[in-house]
């Protein structure tokens, strides 16, 4: 199914990618999965299938909060908006991401 | 944690919708942005998304109990068997055991009970001196030194436990009575119920004038009201105040029959050594073990013995007298004579019952594997959709739990109508068992214990092999459904064997259990049982003086002789098959050994039937001043005199108190008969005329033969007695039916043990069905390429009864075997019968032969109709 030319998500990384995303202002879910596309250069896809299951869990977790409004072109949709408990909980999660991004880049140059 | 649990009950309503909008405005947006995202299973992502929302766990056991219900619903007929059988085996089981619970294993409800200890004399007294009442355990003046030793205990009381007459003389009510020493309620930890108990102040000279009442008793015979100076009763024709009643829990120390009026233990004028009438329990001090209270009354014996020797025996008994040790005994679950009757017959039930509910669990076994293989299909089919194996065997898990659930309340109910059943057989007319019943939690734990086992691993094993075979494969071979379930089906066919060989033991225990209860019923003792009135007369208040006893005695037993219908009147010492015994050691020449004896009027033998066989019977001429005569029963003769002609010949009888050693010619001889019992062996026997007894006292047992009803003879007698010599007390009954009183344990265990194997029979001819019926499905198709083939009828129903036959013949064999083993078990409550008794093994067999057979032609007839064109459409 040619899954391997695309890169996909490392367990945990599509929390952090959702969080980051929300940090802009609030989103729906297709948009959220836009934004990470684009961000990344097109390069990362978020499944349908791996973002709603991460943004029902990040709601119960109350990182996240979600609220029925209207879209850009007068649809109904349901917008996400970060807590204040989801930005500490992004800015922990992205020192981890540093530091072990960071690891494997000095593990892979040597 | 808990925000989630509550953000969960919020949104729940709102959630499927919600999800359902989110996912098409997604699509809908990628859509529009001709932007392929991957969209994935969108039912799986759904789901996901819900489980994570709700509470997968409790929602999908909600729903697996509806689809189970659905399920079990769709095929009646397997859950009616499967209920009928568990709920047979789960009641007869929970009856049983809590019968046994109440009888046996509770502790008594009060203060502490493994605290009480009983004093007893170890080994017991072996028949020596008199003993009166239901626990003769001490004597007076025993029960007086051990009070001066109580070292081990806290607090120690004496009792004694027999009936009173309540009310006036012409209307008197027998009630239990208990007499109990000062010390008694607080040694229990029993406070009052209402007014006060009694102490060490009540205890005095007899007659007592206080008393207390058990609730039961206040609240039925006292109305309720409460007590004051003005509540009194009659007991015994003496006006006795009652102060105060016992709590509702109280049953006094003996469990299964309630004492309803507590009397202080009082004092007897004279304080005779050898009359053993009183039991005695203490509370054991805190550090003080049974066998540390043990060694010391071990200690104390001697001395003790040696103060309280009666005199009057001979040296033999005097120093066998001495020799006695006493002992402490755990009396926690207090005494019952319920308990020394009932106990074997109780725990042999237990068993039978246990075998109940194994042939059940093994009915339910091959109900749920039948079930299973039925259900391979749909297993296949579920687990090709997607189901976890856990969420399969989840939902037979949960089946079997609503399987055992439903058929362990069914056994509750039942156990309920069982116990009391039970309870029923072993009350008699005049003395009803009390046994506290309660559902207690060990009995609930017991039984659904059971339940549940049996249902989890009938209905998990089979599904899990189930779960191992490849969905096509189950699916192919589920359609025809003849080349799985090898293995299954001989688990099943080892299933029915066990069932058949289970149940031919139940029924072989059955008809022994019957027989023997019939043996008992129309057994001969040698005497007359029927159309006899037991009168018991009393006249302590008659005011006669002791010298004149047996003049009165006369003049009573002529009044009763002058009655209209009355054929013949005897008084006898000891009413025979009731149970009493009296027993003098004997010497004739120089053997030595133990003969009965009894007192009894001239006309004794004639009034009970008892034939002459020698000599000549005791006469009015045998006076209190003429020689000393006896006659002897045939044992006696055969074993003290070499069946040499008695008559003439000599016996003298050991010294004892009250009775000094006396010379009796014998003059005549009787046929045997039986004694106190109707079980056990003949013992040798004398009887000597009422007007030579030694010990007169103001008491007399008559024996009456009339062509009259027993309530008429009585009421006549009554009505006489009272006319000439009022102050006489007169009760009384039905010879035959207190000897029928006497059956109840083996009525109850024929009745039990008939219901059981028939019950067990029944579920056997049920798992025998079943199997047939399965083992037919299983092979249609073969049986309609046979009947395509020319097969006829009768050889298709042969080749199946060739099948059953098997099945029945192993089970025989194995039955057989296995009732010659349990049988050993049952010889002690056998009357006349061997437990390896031919006659019965083969009534057995053929009663099971003759029900297998009718349980498996019914299917095997059908499967001769089978139609070939039917039956192979499928393949």
């Amino acid at each position: 199914m040619g899954k391997s030319a695309q890169p996909t998500l490392l367990q945990g990384t599509l929390d952090l990618l959702i969080l980051h995303a929300l940090q802009r202002g609030a989103l729906h879910g297709y948009a959220i999965a836009q934004t990470i596309h684009l961000l990344s250069d097109e390069v990362l896809r978020v499944e349908e299938g791996s973002l709603y299951p991460a943004l029902y869990r990040l709601e119960l977790d109350g990182a996240i909060t979600a609220q029925w409004g209207l879209s850009e072109n007068n649809r109904k949709a349901k917008y996400y908006t970060i807590t204040r408990r989801g930005k500490k909980l992004v800015s922990d999660q992205e020192a981890i991401w540093n530091r072990l991004s960071a690891a494997v880049q000095r593990v892979l140059a040597r | 944690m808990i925000r989630r649990f509550l953000l969960k009950l919020i949104r729940r309503r709102r959630l499927e919708q919600d999800l359902e909008a989110e996912l098409a405005f997604h699509r809908q947006m990628s859509d529009q942005h001709r932007n392929p995202i991957l969209l994935g299973n969108a039912t799986s992502i759904k789901e996901q998304g819900l489980d994570l929302w709700r509470f997968p766990l409790l929602e999908n056991l909600g729903r697996d109990l509806i689809y189970a219900g659905r399920g079990l619903r769709r095929s009646p007929a397997m859950l009616v068997c499967a209920l009928f059988s568990l709920g047979l085996g789960i009641g007869a089981n929970t009856a049983v055991f809590q019968l046994l619970d109440a009888v046996r294993l509770r502790t008594l409800p009060v203060y502490k009970p493994q605290e009480l200890a009983a004093v007893r004399i170890v080994g017991g007294d072996r028949g020596m001196g008199i003993h009166n009442g239901e626990y003769p355990e001490l004597t007076r003046p025993i029960w007086h030194e051990l009070k001066n030793h109580q070292e081990p205990f806290s607090g120690i009381f004496a009792w004694r436990a027999s009936r009173v007459n309540i009310g006036e003389d012409s209307d008197l009510r027998s009630v239990r009575a208990m007499w109990v020493t000062g010390d008694f309620f607080h040694v229990m930890g029993i406070q009052a119920w209402s007014g006060q108990l009694l102490s060490a102040e009540d205890e005095g000279v007899c007659p007592g004038s206080t008393a207390v009442v058990s609730y039961a008793y206040w609240r039925n015979e006292l109305g309720g009201a409460p007590v004051g100076r003005s509540t009194t009763l009659l007991v015994d024709g003496v006006r006795t105040q009652i102060v105060g009643v016992t709590p509702p829990h109280f049953i006094g120390l003996s469990i299964g029959d309630r004492s309803d009026i507590i009397l202080p233990l009082c004092r007897p004028k004279e304080l005779r050594r050898d009359i053993f009438d009183v039991a005695v329990m203490g509370r054991l001090r805190p550090g003080w073990s049974l066998r540390r209270a043990s060694e010391y009354l071990q200690s104390l014996s001697s001395g003790l013995f040696q103060t309280t020797v009666p005199s009057g025996f001979s040296s033999q008994l005097t120093h066998r007298y001495q020799r006695f040790r006493l002992g402490a005994f755990s009396a926690s679950a207090g005494v019952s004579l319920l308990r020394k009757q009932y106990d074997s017959s109780l725990w042999l039930l237990f068993g039978i019952t246990g075998l109940v509910l194994l042939i059940a669990c093994a009915n339910l076994a091959n109900l749920l594997l039948a079930r299973a293989s039925t259900r391979d299909r749909e297993m296949a089919v579920r687990s090709a959709l997607g189901a976890s194996r856990h969420r399969l065997l989840g939902q037979l898990v949960v089946e079997g739990m609503l399987l055992a659930g439903v058929g362990a309340l069914l056994g509750l109910a039942l156990a309920q109508v069982f116990s009391r059943l039970i309870i029923w057989g072993l009350s008699t007319e005049d003395n009803s068992v009390v046994l506290p019943l309660a559902m207690d939690w060990r009995v609930l734990l017991f039984t659904s214990g059971i339940a549940a086992l049996t249902c989890i691993a009938f209905a998990v094993v089979p599904a899990k092999r189930a779960m191992n075979a490849e969905p096509a494969s189950a699916m192919k071979s589920a359609a025809r459904g003849t080349t799985t379930g090898h293995e299954r089906s001989y688990l099943r066919r080892g299933l029915v064997v066990m069932q058949i060989a289970v149940s031919l033991t139940l029924l072989v225990g059955a008809l022994l259990f019957v027989r023997s209860f019939r043996n008992l019923v129309t057994f001969d003792p040698g005497m007359r049982e029927s159309g006899i009135t037991v009168a018991f007369l009393a006249f302590p208040r008659a005011h006669i003086a002791p010298d004149r006893y047996k003049d009165f005695q006369r003049q009573l037993l002529d009044d009763v002789q002058s009655i209209p219908g009355v054929l013949n009147v005897a008084s006898t010492t000891n009413v025979p098959l009731l149970g009493g015994s009296w027993e003098h050691g004997i010497r004739i020449g120089s053997v030595q050994g133990l003969s009965k004896f009894t007192w009894v009027s001239p006309d004794y033998f004639k009034t009970m039937g008892i034939r002459l066989i020698a000599g000549r019977n005791i006469n009015r001429s045998d006076t209190s001043g003429s020689q000393r005569v006896a006659m002897v029963n045939q044992t006696f003769v055969h074993r003290y005199l070499s069946d040499t002609n008695p008559v003439g010949q000599m016996l003298r009888t050991d010294p004892e108190p009250g009775y000094p050693s006396t010379l009796y010619r014998i003059v005549g001889v009787i046929r045997d008969t039986k004694y106190n019992s109707l079980r056990g062996e003949t013992p040798p026997m004398a009887f000597a005329p009422a007007s030579q007894f030694p010990d007169p006292w103001p008491f007399m047992s008559l024996l009456i033969h009339s062509n009259a009803s027993v309530t008429e003879v009585l009421s006549a007698v009554k009505r006489t007695i009272a006319r000439k010599h009022p102050g006489v007390v007169v009760t009384g009954g039905d010879f035959q039916s207190w000897i029928r009183d006497g059956m109840v344990g083996e009525r109850l265990m024929a009745m039990l043990a008939g219901l059981f194997g028939l019950i067990a029979a029944l579920l056997a001819m049920v798992g025998l069905y079943g199997v047939i019926a399965y083992l037919i499905a299983s092979r249609r198709p073969e049986i309609g390429i046979r009947i395509a083939l020319g097969a006829t009828r009768g050889q298709i129903i042969g080749m199946i009864m060739g099948e059953a036959w098997g099945l029945l013949f192993t089970g025989i064999v194995a039955g057989t075997i296995l009732s010659l083993i349990a049988g050993r078990s049952a010889s002690a409550l056998l009357f006349d019968l061997k437990p390896y008794d031919p006659l019965t093994l083969v009534v057995a067999t053929l009663g099971l032969t003759a029900i297998s057979l009718i349980a498996s032609f019914i299917p095997a007839r059908r499967a001769s109709t089978i139609d070939p064109t039917v039956a192979l459409r499928y393949e």
